[in-house]
Parts: structure tokens; sequence; C-alpha cells
């Protein structure tokens, strides 16, 4: 008998392509698998993607001036600069039409916007529009637009503020980046420090970063023997200090947040408890809330279940039998949790540190409770732009590099560690 | 006072007990010589891995000394004893490759770097695993990962090597294969062994000496033929190999021999006299199976009569089991040599020496 090894496409038994069939085959169980977690797709995009996409959007968009001024910003930019001290005659023409029939909402928004590039155009168009206004009444047309302005408020003959327009005239703009980073524009576009006195971001984001890495560090170091001890201890006793663990996690942040301040503060616990053994005078009692100190306390402890859990888990699955393989082989107890134990316990160290570093760096209630003025952190000017000052372009700025930061710090842990190790229970 | 001079390993008067309640080794006197191949075999709990792990330095005795090479080690911690041990599920380091696994050993003990490469070397060559240096121990088989546990516990060439089941996770093949396998190894270089399991074959195969543990105590400490053969207790004889036993009560004592005669009226039956002491008391007596003769009539001293309940095929021979004398879970070997004709339900005559009859305790 003659065996023919075709090389062509497989046939089913019914003649049908091998592949088709399979694919026929799966495409019920596809289409159920795909309806199963559409729900929660659904609600990542709604929850998660969309208010992520819209907030880094917010961040760099700069369009809404443009549309309060179009025309003014279209004729400004024919302005020869170099040739001309001041803007040409159609700009102020189109500024003066377009302040005297815009609609005032959407132009005092610009106007706040129009102040972040530099401060005195809010006073300076308001007063102007009173003016434009009267003229318009009135009924005259007038021969010069710039020299109205100018007749109006000789401000309008200063061509920094002209200058800023800059920045303005693109719907895209890094200006809440810079800002956040305590820059700024200057006349000719560049981007220059601040002024002193509003230099405060750069300060927040070094004391985030110290703040978390010290919080980070002080749970591993707080966190490690718990971890050990839960992984290594009889059953029943594993689980009272496991609902020691987990006690505080179940109760209220800000609960505990508060607790710290009673702890903490100068005629708080921790201080009569000093004074009255004698440690410190009455006079010397230790500031230890509403200052960094305060952060740091309060941070450790409410973190510190994110880095005893995935350690324990970690640690639960290290046959006991590696340790005394260890000291078997000769080394001492000391060398075999250093050669032995700890490298095993790095999927655990290292997701624990993350999480727990992520999470301290977005902090918000706790430092801003206990933070006192020095101890707040950058999630604090967030949320005081976000309800204050409704700069919501600086809170978008402030957010986007928070998550560039955790974007960082996720990429190097995947390069350094790589993310299939991570195991947080 | 006694010979601590000549025995290796000297377990001296040991008793362990966890919560001061329960002995779980019980007045533990072991001697092993140098060079010797010792199995501890017991069912779980009986304490022989408790035993192990003194000798290891992971529990302390509760009472007596073990002395090593005429010291006692009591105070010596794990790290400082020198014994290479095989443990359970071989305790490799995930996070280390083989080679790296190999040298930890040896670099806490400070050799030169060049010492190392080439004794790690040997040690694999020796397990046949001279090119899987690199690899982890996740991507070995499971027999590969025992013999790196092997090569681990002899690469710093400890005084002595102590293994914990080490065979228990492998499946049958392998585990008959890695018998051999560790008796040539021990059989080449000569290391002291002691060896625990539960599982007798594997302690017939491999050892010099087996004590047989039950309960905290050492039933039995003997050549695996003597074992197998002369089996002092009934414990023994039913751990090791199959057994048939029958119930009875001491009727006559000849010298090393006695009279039984069965319970239920079957008849006396002659056997020797091993562990019961006078006339009247209630004994055991076991006869291995193979050394039951059927259908002749003129051998032995003692003849009886079974009837067959169930046979079973197993190619060389044939598993009969029968109803003899009260017992029908008495069981008999016929060698496959084309000749047996009978039936289930067959009455088969049974017969066997007398010298095979051991009369023990019940």
């Amino acid at each position: 008998m003659e065996v023919t090894i075709s090389t062509a496409e497989l046939l089913t038994t019914d003649g049908i392509p091998l592949k088709q069939s399979l694919r026929k085959a799966e495409r019920r169980n596809k289409l159920r698998a795909f309806l199963l977690v559409f729900p929660l797709l659904l609600f990542i995009i709604v929850t998660f993607v969309m208010p992520i996409g819209d907030m880094l959007l917010r961040s760099v968009d700069d369009s809404q001036i443009n549309s309060v001024f179009p025309n003014t910003f279209d004729e400004y930019k024919n302005w020869d600069k170099g040739a001309d001290e001041l803007p040409p005659e159609e700009v102020y023409k189109s500024l003066f039409f377009e302040l005297a029939n815009g609609d005032k909402r959407q132009i005092g928004k610009a106007l706040t916007r129009m102040n972040y590039a530099k401060s005195g155009w809010k006073s300076l168009i308001k007063k102007t529009t009173r003016e434009i206004k009267k003229i318009i009444k009135k009924g005259e047309e007038p021969v010069s637009y710039k020299d109205t302005f100018i007749k109006i408020n000789k401000l309008w003959g200063d061509p920094t503020y002209w200058y800023s327009f800059n920045q303005m005239v693109n719907d895209r703009s890094s200006i809440y980046y810079w800002n956040a980073l305590d820059r700024t524009f200057d006349e000719d576009g560049e981007v220059v420090l601040q002024d002193e006195k509003r230099r405060m971001y750069v300060k927040t984001w070094l004391r985030t970063f110290k703040v978390s890495i010290y919080v980070t560090i002080f749970c591993l170091i707080l966190g490690f023997p718990v971890a050990h001890l839960l992984a290594n201890l009889p059953l029943r006793y594993s689980n009272l200090l496991m609902i020691f663990v987990l006690l505080p996690f179940w109760t209220s942040l800000l609960v505990r947040t508060t607790a710290w301040i009673v702890m903490l503060q100068q005629n708080g616990v921790i201080n009569g408890i000093l004074v009255w053994l004698g440690v410190i005078s009455d006079d010397g009692r230790i500031q230890m809330v509403y200052n960094e100190a305060g952060t740091l306390i309060a941070m450790t402890q409410i973190l510190l279940p994110f880095m005893i859990l995935p350690l324990y888990s970690v640690m639960r699955v290290i046959p006991k039998s590696h340790m005394r393989a260890a000291q078997n082989l000769g080394a001492k107890p000391a060398m075999a949790f250093w050669r032995v134990y700890l490298p095993q316990t790095i999927p655990g160290i290292s997701a624990g540190g993350l999480l727990v570093f992520v999470l301290a760096i977005g902090y918000f209630i706790t430092p801003e409770l206990v933070g006192g003025k020095d101890g707040k952190l950058i999630g604090s000017w967030i949320a005081y732009h976000l309800k204050t000052t409704l700069n919501w372009g600086l809170c978008a700025a402030l957010g986007g590099i928070l998550l560039g930061i955790m974007l960082i710090f996720y990429w190097l842990y995947n390069k350094i560690v790589g993310i299939d190790n991570i195991k947080l229970g | 006072m006694n010979d601590t001079s000549q025995s290796f390993v000297k377990f001296e008067k040991i008793d362990k007990s966890y919560d001061g309640e329960v002995l779980v080794v019980k007045n533990l006197n072991l001697d092993i010589a140098k060079g010797e191949f010792v199995t501890m075999l017991g069912p779980s709990g009986s304490g022989k891995t408790t035993t192990l792990m003194m000798l290891a330095g992971f529990e302390t005795p509760t009472n007596g000394e073990i002395f090593l090479d005429t010291k006692p080690i009591s105070k010596i911690p794990p790290y400082e004893r020198e014994i290479g041990m095989v443990f359970q599920n071989y305790a490799l380091f995930p996070h280390m490759t083989v080679a790296e696994n190999l040298s930890f050993p040896l670099e806490v003990r400070k050799i030169s770097k060049p010492d190392i490469k080439e004794k790690v070397q040997k040690a694999l060559d020796m397990v046949e695993l001279g090119n899987f240096g690199t690899r982890f121990p996740a991507q070995l088989s499971g027999g590969q990962q025992q013999r790196v546990a092997l090569a681990r516990a002899l690469v710093f060439e400890p005084r002595l090597v102590l293994m914990d089941e080490p065979l228990g996770a492998l499946d049958k093949n392998l585990r008959e294969q890695m018998q051999y396998e560790i008796k040539h190894i021990h059989d080449r270089i000569g290391i002291t062994v002691v060896y625990v399991t539960h599982d007798q074959s594997e302690a017939l195969t491999m050892s010099n000496r087996i004590a047989v543990f039950n309960d905290g105590v050492v039933q039995q400490l003997s050549t695996p033929d003597i074992l197998y053969e002369k089996p002092e207790n009934s414990f023994v004889a039913k751990f090791i190999g199959e057994n048939n036993t029958l119930n009875g009560v001491v009727k006559e004592i000849n010298g090393s021999s006695c009279e039984v005669e069965l319970d239920g009226g079957f008849g006396t039956v002659k056997a020797l006299k091993i562990n019961v002491n006078e006339v009247g008391e209630k004994t055991q007596l076991s006869i291995r199976p193979e050394r039951v003769s059927i259908d002749s009539s003129t051998s032995g001293s003692n003849n009886f009569s079974g009837k067959i309940e169930e046979l079973i095929y197993l190619g060389d021979h044939i598993r009969a089991r029968l109803d003899v004398c009260g017992n029908n879970e008495f069981i008999v070997k016929v060698p496959n040599e084309g000749s047996f004709s009978h039936k289930e339900g067959d009455q088969l005559n049974l017969s066997w020496d007398s010298e095979d009859v051991r009369a023990l305790d019940i």
C-alpha cells in the first residue's frame, strides 16, 4: 500500500481544513470567555482608562483660551516681533470685538489661564472690558484700536504682556508640567525658574520621595520579622498574630490617623509618659506630629500590612528544611539566613516595597492631617489645586508626573526582579 | 565499660520527648560501625526520623548521649558536626544553580575557588550529572534533583551521611534504580550511611544492617537476611515481608522447640521457641508464604489442609489465599511451573517444616 504524506493543509476526516474546523470549534468558547470579561472590561474602560486619559489630555490642554480669542490669536501670529515693538492694529481690533461680544463666563475662565502666564492679566482685561462696553454703548467706532487700548490702560503698551500670549497660542501646552516643577516660560518662550517665593513643588516632590523611601525602608525593617514569625509560628499563634496585623487594616484610615495625633501630640500619650518617667522635662516635650516625623510614623504604621502580607505569602512557602540544610552543610545560622533564606524572600520584599512605595508616593489623607506644614506631600498640592484654585491643568500635570514616576518604577522593577515574580498573597 | 572504641556512631540510652508526656524514642542504644550502611526502618511515628534529626543536631536528646567517633556531640551545633544529609524533599536551594548548590558547603568552609570547582565537578560526575552544573533545580527531574541532593551531601567529604526517606517522592522504577545507585556509591566511597525509610524492600536492598523501629523502640537490629528469616517478634515478622500467622497456646516446650495448640481446635503445630517462655502462654506462629509446601503428603512434620479462597495470577508465581485453621488470609506462593491445576474452592494439602515456624509474642 502506498502511503502519501501530504505537505499541504491538514484536513479533518470530513475534508474541512483542520485550522478552519478548529477555529469554528473554539469560536463558541472564545465568545463565551469574552462575554464573561466584558463587564469588567467595560468597567475598567469607564472608571480607569477614560479618567486617566482625560487627565493626561487636560494636563496639556490649552484650547479653551484659543476658542475664546480665536481671531486675536490668528492675528497675533502675524506680528513680527523684531520689526514692531507692539502688535499690529488688527490684533487690538480683534481683541476689542472678542472682549465686547464674548461669553462672559468663558472669558472669565480664559482670564484665569492668562493669569498663569502672567499675573496682572485678569485685572487689566476686566477693567478694559468695562471701558470697551462703554465705548460700544456710545456707538463710536475708534479710529485706532491700539491707541484706544493704551488710552484705557497704559499697560497695553507694555510688550511683555503681549509676549505672554506666545505660550497660549497653541492648543497644546507644556506649561502645567513646567509649573509642576517650579518652572515657567519667560517672554521668549524659554523655560526659566519661577520666582523664589513661588517655588514649592520641587521641594514637595523631593520630600515626597524622601518620605516614601523612608516609609518603605521602615516598613521592611518592621515587617520582615513579623512576616517571618507569621510564617513560622504554629497555626493558632500565627492566626492570632495575623489578626493583629489585619485589625488596623480594617479600621478606618481616618480613625487611625487621628489616633496617631492623640498619641504623638505635645500633650499626647507618648509625651505624657516620657514626662511622667522623667525622661524629658515638661518644657522639653518633643514635637512629633504636624511635621515630617509625624508623617513618617503614621504612614509607616498604616502601610505596614502592605509589606507584611506579600512577605508572608512568600515566606510561607519557603520550606523549613532549607535553613536546616544550609546549617547541615556547614553554614552558621546568620550565613544560612543571608545566603539561603533572604534571597528566596526577594519576590516578597520587592512586591511589598513596590506596593508601599507606590501607595506612599500618592498618599494624601495622613500627611494632610499629621504632616502640618513640613510634612505635606504632593497629594496635598493636587487636592489644593483641585478644590481651591481650580487649576485643573496643574492638577493633571502633577498627577501625570506621579503616574510617570510609578510607571518608571514598575519598569525598573520588571527589569530587575521581573513582574512575574511578584507575589501578593 | 563497653565497645565505644569500635563503634563510629553510638547512641547511648537516648530518650526523646517533645512535650514531656510522650516518649517518641525510648532507651535507644545503637552502635554503627565505620563504613556501615544502617537503615532505620519503621512505620511513620515510630521515632526513626527523630533519631536521625538528633544525630544531625536539629533535635536535642532529652536523655542520653550520642557519640560520633567516640566524642559526645550533643553540645556541637549542626553546622560543626560535619554530617551530610539528604532531606526528604531534597531541600535544594531554588535560587542557586546546581553547581552553586554544591559549592555552598565548600564556600562556607572557605575552600579556594579552583578546589571548589574541581570538587563540584567530581561530585557531579559521580552522580552522572556532569553537564548539569548551570541548571537550576526547578529545571531538573525528580531523579536528577535527588542525585544533586546526594552529591551536595557528599561533596564536602562529611564523616557520615544521613538520608531521610530520600526516595519517597520518586516513582517506583526510578526509586529502584536510585536504590542501586546509592548502594553503589556507598560501596565505592565507603562512607558511613544512616538511612531512614518506611519501605522495607528499600531497606532490604541497600542495608548492611537494619534497625526496625516501632513505638520509639528498636525491635530488632540485624542484617536483612536474619531479619527476614529469623524475626524475633511478631512486629518484625509482620513488618518485613509477607507473613502468615496462626494463634495458639503453648502446650509443651522441648529445648529450642515447642508444641502449640491452635485456637479453635485445629490441632497442634511444632514450632521453634523464639519469644515464648512457659507452657500455657498465648503465642502467634509466623510462617513465610514461600516456606509452605502444597500437595506434599510426606515431607514436613506439620500437615494441614486449606480451602482456596482466591487465586491471583502474577506471572512468575500464583498467589493463593487460603482458609487454613480459621485464618482466611493465609497466603501461599505457588511457583508457576505449569502443573498447578486447582481452582478456587478446592482443598489443598499443606505442610511446613517445624524449623520454619516461629512461635512469637502476640
